[in-house]
């Protein structure tokens, strides 16, 4: 064991010669350093400076800051009492709980898949890749109604296995399983579109080091690909969440809208406001904008953490 | 021992190695030295078993382990860029290769830890072990690169531009100080690298590589002293071409004198001190007037800009079509 141990000490090196290392107070120094010269460098007149800021601070305050706070308003309007009844009312509560239980089981399901899928494209070469990538943005480019569409073609009652599901009783459309299906379409670029860049940059070298030292499989992923990647995963996840539960279009072609049955919750709102019941329409949509809300604080703590990580590891 | 049989390698179309051969002895310190593309990194992988040939047989010790993957080589690979596991501590880097090690032969916790103690003070990192990679010099992540490859005590060190990444200075110190560590330890090594100082300082044999075949395999001296090929005389060490009849006389700067008469009449257009010695940069008289690099002593008094002087070589290497001849 010690056969490699020097007997004798081996030529110092000289502690100058190292350059200093970067520590997180260099960088901030250097970071401020950069954005003051640059800003000298373009050099925009003061006045063209105020007008843009403030036109993006209008445009922002009318058309996300103005609904976001009448959305709150409405359903505060008549006051806690009628706004806790309303969310506590039960077809409420249940189109609460199939929307967290939707999002039970289709973030993790595209977790996985986000992963895997990221895994093989960043870290493999195999033919039809390219094929593979540009399918993963697939459901971002289709309509939402159409993707609710191609699950009715295959598993409605004229679909195409629809006559084989009925003979074996099993509910497709108009029930649960069509809009996690729905879900799962739509929501899973999030993880792997998230990922994939972030693997990219981060290249083979860590893993094939890891394997290196006679690690396996499954613990080079566990001891170093997750954790190089948890931040960026974490973020995608959060999308992906904040996506499968404020989901529509595909949801409503699916789901039957069957009240305390098939109604998530932007499917519920919907129902609620057609139905003139301005208040619980509100009130349920007022979550939803808690959740985005929720959601965009998360976000921002997480860039904040990964911007700090990547950065300091430069 | 290594030994590569017949090892090709293509990336699609292209042809990275065809048919390389080469033998390494016990604790010999190995350079694979060509520009970038000559294959040296693709051959170094290979030979670790991150990459695997298309055909050739790669043998270590009297075992043929063409097929095996690198955890079953015995191999210590060292990256460029470190590939340090940046969530680790530095000592937690250095243990990984102990820790997943099946339970059984596994070392207990408190072994592991005072072996990676003990491999931090082989490259001089005493108490850093609770540092994380991102806070240290560039020097010093490499060093603790090194020591994670030690770990598994390797029978094999492989380091892919051990140096790549660092700076002139820091290059230099770590230089040295790895050869000193070779010498105490005798383990067998091989790096890689386009350059070719590096190479003759550290190497006791250096492979010469270019465009995926071997162009020469010898010792500092004999690559420097008697080039194989041109390419190996342009690339190790500079070298002045000269046409001559049907081949090519190939002339280090230092081995030009300025002579009274015969020889060939060079136009001087810059001169400067290069280090110890005087660079003359001039245009050949000839035809075609090719640009010739001579040194001089520093003792003597260079010629001046615009001068017309007389070369002789005192020492040249011609490449014909039919062999190489050195002569003085």
């Amino acid at each position: 064991m010690t056969a490699i141990i020097a007997e004798s000490p081996i030529v110092p090196l000289s502690a100058s010669a190292e350059p200093e290392p970067v520590t997180r107070e260099t960088l901030r120094h250097r970071l401020l350093k950069s954005r003051r010269n640059s800003a000298r460098a373009t050099g925009e007149s003061r006045v063209a400076q105020t007008t843009l800021i403030a036109l993006a601070l209008v445009f922002l305050g009318f058309f996300v800051l103005l609904p976001l706070i009448a959305v709150f308003s409405e359903a505060l309007k008549q006051g806690l009492g009628m706004f806790l009844s309303a969310v506590t009312n039960p077809d409420a509560f249940a189109a609460i709980r199939l929307t967290l239980i939707i999002a039970a089981i289709s973030v993790p399901l595209n977790m996985v898949f986000g992963v895997a899928a990221s895994w093989a494209i960043t870290k493999f070469r195999f033919p039809g890749k390219s094929v593979l990538i540009t399918l993963i943005d697939l459901p971002f480019s289709v309509s939402p109604v159409v993707s609710g569409l191609i699950f009715v073609l295959l598993f409605g009652a004229h679909g195409y296995f629809g006559a084989w599901l009925q003979a074996h009783d099993v509910k497709i459309i108009f029930a649960v399983p069509g809009i996690v299906l729905a879900t799962v379409f739509i929501t899973f670029p999030f993880v792997a579109r998230e990922l994939i860049p972030l693997m990219m940059e981060q290249g083979k070298d860590d893993e094939e080091a890891a394997i290196s030292l006679g690690a396996n499989g499954w613990q080079t992923f566990w001891h170093v690909t997750l954790p190089n990647i948890r931040w960026g995963l974490l973020y995608g996840v959060l999308l992906c969440n904040a996506r499968a539960m404020g989901e529509f279009g595909a949801v409503s072609v699916v789901s039957g809208h069957i009240r305390g049955l098939t109604n998530t919750m932007p499917l519920h709102v919907e129902i609620l406001y057609n139905e003139y019941d301005f208040v619980g329409a509100f009130a349920v949509a007022s979550l939803l904008a808690l959740l985005a809300l929720v959601t965009l604080v998360a976000k921002s703590v997480l860039e904040w953490r990964f911007d700090l990580k990547t950065g300091a590891s430069h | 021992m290594i030994r590569l049989n017949g090892i090709t390698k293509r990336f699609g179309d292209y042809p990275a190695l065809h048919s390389i051969d080469l033998e390494i002895r016990e604790g010999e310190f190995i350079a694979l030295l060509g520009p970038s593309g000559s294959g040296k990194t693709t051959l170094l992988r290979i030979i670790a078993g991150l990459e695997f040939q298309d055909s050739g047989q790669v043998l270590i010790g009297d075992q043929d382990v063409s097929g095996h993957p690198v955890a079953d080589r015995g191999v210590g690979f060292v990256f460029q860029h470190y590939a340090l596991f940046r969530h680790m501590t530095v000592a937690e880097n250095v243990a990984f290769g102990l820790n997943v090690r099946k339970r059984r032969d596994r070392p207990s916790k408190a072994v592991i830890k005072a072996r990676a103690e003990e491999l931090l003070g082989l490259v001089q990192l005493e108490g850093l072990g609770n540092r994380l990679p991102a806070q240290l010099s560039g020097g010093q992540r490499q060093r603790v690169a090194l020591a994670r490859a030690l770990a598994i005590e390797p029978k094999l060190l492989l380091l892919d531009e051990p140096f790549g990444a660092l700076d002139a200075k820091v290059r230099k110190d770590l230089r040295r100080w790895l050869r000193d560590l070779h010498k105490q330890m005798g383990l067998t090594s091989i790096f890689v690298t386009h350059d070719q100082e590096e190479a003759l300082e550290l190497a006791d044999r250096v492979v010469v590589m270019d465009h995926g075949g071997i162009e020469q395999v010898g010792t500092p001296e004999e690559v420097y002293m008697q080039p194989a090929t041109p390419f190996v005389a342009r690339f190790v060490g500079e070298s002045n071409r000269l046409q001559s009849g049907g081949g090519e006389i190939h002339v280090r700067p230092h081995d030009l004198e300025i002579v009274d008469a015969g020889g060939e009449t060079v136009l001087v257009d810059n001169v400067f001190r290069k280090g110890g010695v005087w660079r003359v940069e001039g245009t050949l008289g000839t035809p075609g007037g090719r640009v010739i690099e001579i040194d001089l002593e520093a003792s003597k008094t260079p010629p001046h800009l615009g001068e017309t002087i007389r070369i002789q070589p005192r020492r040249s290497t011609t490449f014909t079509t039919t062999g190489t001849t050195n002569g003085a």
